[in-house]
């Protein structure tokens, strides 16, 4: 399995791969994933001078460790194919393919990504894929889509969109969204990849963005889409374990442990009854804690 | 002849300008020497007034002539008119080689470029210039040196007689009919006049210039009419809208935010971070950004600063407000909420004098614990340009950079590693306008550099996480991304001297190949 599957992705920063000033030097902000989008954020005559750029900016940029993830254009346009070369000729570490309805996309996109491999000589099976659900129908099939290919090592929400299909907005409320957030991280969890939340954006309601990443990662999400370098640190400070979490959870892990050994199922840590159930989690959190560089 | 520096000073400017060139930043620590003063015309007749009907008429009761020094103040920065109005006048009297002397020159500014191709203005000394005039000095148009002082050294020169002012002009907010000037209570406020007390003190002739003329007498007067010979009326001294518009609204933009936040931090975890310290910051939106986080610091750990100086804003007079900041002590206002603040009692108007003169018995800069400012370009023996523009072109001011970065304790320059495609972090600055012993860290939002000189600090931040770096690795990252820069190209004649605040030659700046 490639190892960068379970990664840590608790943030990854849209921006726009046509322009210089932004992908000159995105990782200075510390998102864990850079998302350089073509899709988007785009114009329709700007498309191959995106292209350009996001080569060029993969080819001679150190990003320092954030992954690097390239939107691609829909695969209902004659653009998706040169994105996936493109973007895998630079050396990007994984693709996201939008509008996600189907494992049968999912396929496509993986077969455009091993000639791409082979073409440039690129590691086999490095290049992983994600899928953002736009629709309703993604969202009815997020499990098919979590499975359609060993590289898949995610499923995102893509709020916009979605709510249009929906036939409703953003409401700020998360109200609109609530169904396919379950939904989707139910389907993530059980094909065991991660899954991502939507973007959030409303840049001066700080307050109304930590609420949300509160809520979603009490619903298990691994991470969020962000437009803005702002929002990294709120995202971060929440998913990242606080030394009472990892303390209690080094505790769990070793009294576990040990009393296995002594062949006890059950006992209590800091008056707290526990058993063997919590070790997966506890394990989780100090994962979690080393890779954000706090454990 | 190089300097301590390292900067060849062509001996012709050393012969012509009778200046030594730069030895270090204390070398004259302990100098003696004797004040010059102004000629004064007593006034002892009972009653009358000082109201003269025009600008005109003022200039001949100065008694005008070809080669005289007049001298300006820049409290109306962008929103200036008396420097127009006065040399509008003074080029229709057909007067030859003046000598303008600015505490700053800008945009407002940009008709004098005319008066320095006909010959009217013929030197120009000045915190900087910009605008057209940096550009008209950079080709050579300037017939004489520009001189570009920082705040304290002009003080310095005045003081000391290098340089002698004819008549001085002060643009006053509100004044009566006796020359009691002060810089509120008009509609062209500036808060305070403290650039212009030292031209009240040391020119041969003082006139205010107002639109608010008041009842006598305009008390507490911030220039007292023992030092004022005319009074002129007008209709307008300046943009009210561009002397002190409402306070800018603290920046979004993340690289400005990361670079407050790292500022922020090595503050906190320096020995001077504790009760009584003094701070002095700028007004870009970085700096803003910094004294707004380390106000919340200041409020979680109970910590008061003793005073702030400046240059102030908003967020420097809400720490007053706050109960923050013991005092304030004030040389210029740059929005109308500092400008309010000027009638709080703890907010001191001060001279240029006290704020940064280096040949006076110590000045309020030698008291300060911090300060945060900006930079245009720094190399990595930390020497900083704030003068000179990437295409070789006056287009900043030095202000109180050396004085404020001689005198702190702790001197931090705040820059983004970039300044659009050109490298801000360099091999060697394109002029040296503050010596690199005076400043101590340079944070960019890629990293933090202590100066290693500055042992301590280094030792202190042992433990702290924040992204240090080497200067030398400042300036690779700068150059991997944008490419080392093409030195600029300069003809040899020399159109400009930077002097260092004691009166030395700090860098010359030379004329722009087109």
């Amino acid at each position: 399995m490639n190892q960068n599957k379970k990664r840590l992705r608790r943030t990854m920063m849209f921006l726009n791969a046509q322009k210089p000033g932004l992908i000159k030097d995105a990782y200075i902000y510390q998102p864990d994933s850079i998302m350089f989008d073509l899709e988007d954020a785009v114009a329709e005559n700007q498309k191959d001078a995106a292209r350009y750029s996001l080569y060029h900016g993969l080819k001679t940029i150190d990003y320092r460790g954030c992954e690097k993830i390239v939107r691609i254009n829909g695969l209902d346009t004659p653009y998706w194919r040169e994105d996936v070369r493109c973007a895998v000729a630079g050396g990007c570490d994984g693709i996201r393919v939008p509008k996600t309805e189907s494992a049968s996309q999912i396929k496509l996109v993986e077969g455009e990504i091993v000639k791409a491999e082979r073409a440039y000589e690129v590691e086999a099976g490095k290049v992983l894929i994600m899928a953002a659900v736009e629709s309703a129908r993604g969202v009815m099939k997020a499990m098919d889509v979590c499975e359609a290919s060993e590289r898949m090592f995610g499923i995102a929400l893509s709020g916009g969109d979605y709510t249009r299909d929906l036939q409703t907005h953003i409401t700020g409320t998360g109200v609109e969204l609530m169904g396919a957030r379950q939904q989707l991280i139910i389907a993530a969890r059980a094909a065991k990849v991660q899954c991502f939340d939507t973007v959030y954006t409303d840049l001066d309601n700080m307050e109304g963005f930590r609420k949300e990443v509160e809520t979603i990662h009490l619903m298990g999400f691994d991470g969020k889409s962000i437009v803005n370098p702002r929002q990294i640190r709120v995202v971060h400070d929440i998913f990242t374990p606080s030394p009472k979490d990892i303390s209690f959870s080094e505790k769990v892990v070793r009294e576990i442990d040990e009393k296995k050994e002594k062949g006890i199922g059950v006992f209590t840590v800091d008056g707290k009854m526990i058993d063997i159930a919590f070790y997966d989690g506890a394990k989780r959190i100090l994962d979690m804690a080393k890779a954000s560089g706090v454990y | 002849m190089l300097n301590a520096v390292g900067r060849d000073i062509p001996e012709e400017v050393v012969k012509n300008t009778n200046k030594e060139i730069f030895k270090g930043v204390h070398y004259y620590d302990g100098y003696t020497y004797e004040k010059k003063g102004p000629k004064t015309k007593c006034v002892n007749r009972s009653g009358g007034d000082k109201l003269v009907d025009s600008i005109r008429d003022v200039l001949f009761k100065c008694g005008i002539k070809d080669g005289m020094t007049l001298s300006f103040h820049h409290h109306f920065r962008d929103g200036d008119y008396i420097v127009n109005m006065v040399m509008k006048e003074v080029h229709t009297l057909g007067i030859k080689d003046i000598t303008i002397c600015a505490s700053s020159l800008g945009k407002a500014h940009d008709l004098l470029c005319d008066y320095i191709e006909d010959g009217t203005i013929t030197d120009i000394q000045s915190s900087g210039v910009r605008g057209r005039v940096g550009q008209a000095i950079s080709r050579g148009k300037l017939k004489g040196y520009a001189i570009m002082r920082s705040h304290g050294g002009r003080v310095r020169a005045i003081e000391s007689g290098e340089v002698k002012i004819d008549i001085a002009f002060i643009g006053a907010p509100t004044c009566d009919d006796y020359g009691n000037c002060r810089g509120i209570g008009g509609v062209s406020n500036c808060g305070v006049l403290s650039y212009s007390m030292v031209d009240a003190d040391y020119a041969d002739k003082v006139v205010a210039i107002t639109d608010c003329l008041v009842p006598f007498p305009n008390f507490p007067a911030h220039i007292s009419m023992t030092k004022v010979d005319y009074v002129v009326e007008v209709d307008e001294i300046g943009n009210p809208e561009k002397i002190a518009t409402g306070a800018a609204k603290p920046t979004t933009d993340m690289r400005k935010l990361m670079m407050a936040d790292y500022c922020t931090q090595f503050v906190i975890n320096t020995p001077y971070f504790k009760d009584g310290f003094s701070y002095q910051t700028g007004v870009g939106g970085a700096s803003i950004a910094s004294t707004i986080s380390l106000a919340k610091v200041m409020k979680e750990r109970d910590i008061r600063m003793g005073f702030g100086v400046g240059g102030l804003t908003k967020p420097m007079c809400d720490l007053l407000i706050n109960g923050q900041v013991d005092c304030l002590l004030d040389t210029q206002d740059f929005d109308l909420d500092a400008v309010k603040s000027v009638e709080n009692m703890k907010h001191f108007r001060i001279s240029a004098s006290e704020y940064a003169n280096p040949f006076n018995k110590g000045a309020i800069v030698n008291k300060l614990d911090f300060v945060i400012l900006a930079t245009l370009e720094v190399d990595v023996n930390f020497n900083c340009n704030v003068v000179v523009g990437s295409d070789g072109v006056i287009t900043g001011a030095q202000g109180g950079h050396p004085d404020t970065a001689a005198g702190a304790k702790c001197t931090v320059v705040l820059t983004p590693l970039l300044q659009g495609r050109t490298p801000a972090v360099c091999n060697e600055v394109t002029t040296v306008t503050t010596p690199g012993e005076s400043i101590d860290v340079v944070i960019t939002e890629y990293g933090i550099a202590i100066n290693p000189a500055r042992q301590d600090l280094i030792d202190c931040m042992k433990d702290v996480k924040l992204p240090f770096m080497t200067i030398e690795e400042l300036r690779d990252i700068a150059y991997s991304i944008a490419g080392e820069p093409q030195k600029v190209a300069f003809d040899e004649r020399v159109v400009g001297i930077i002097e260092g605040r004691d009166g030395t030659i700090m860098d010359v700046v030379r004329q722009v190949k087109i």
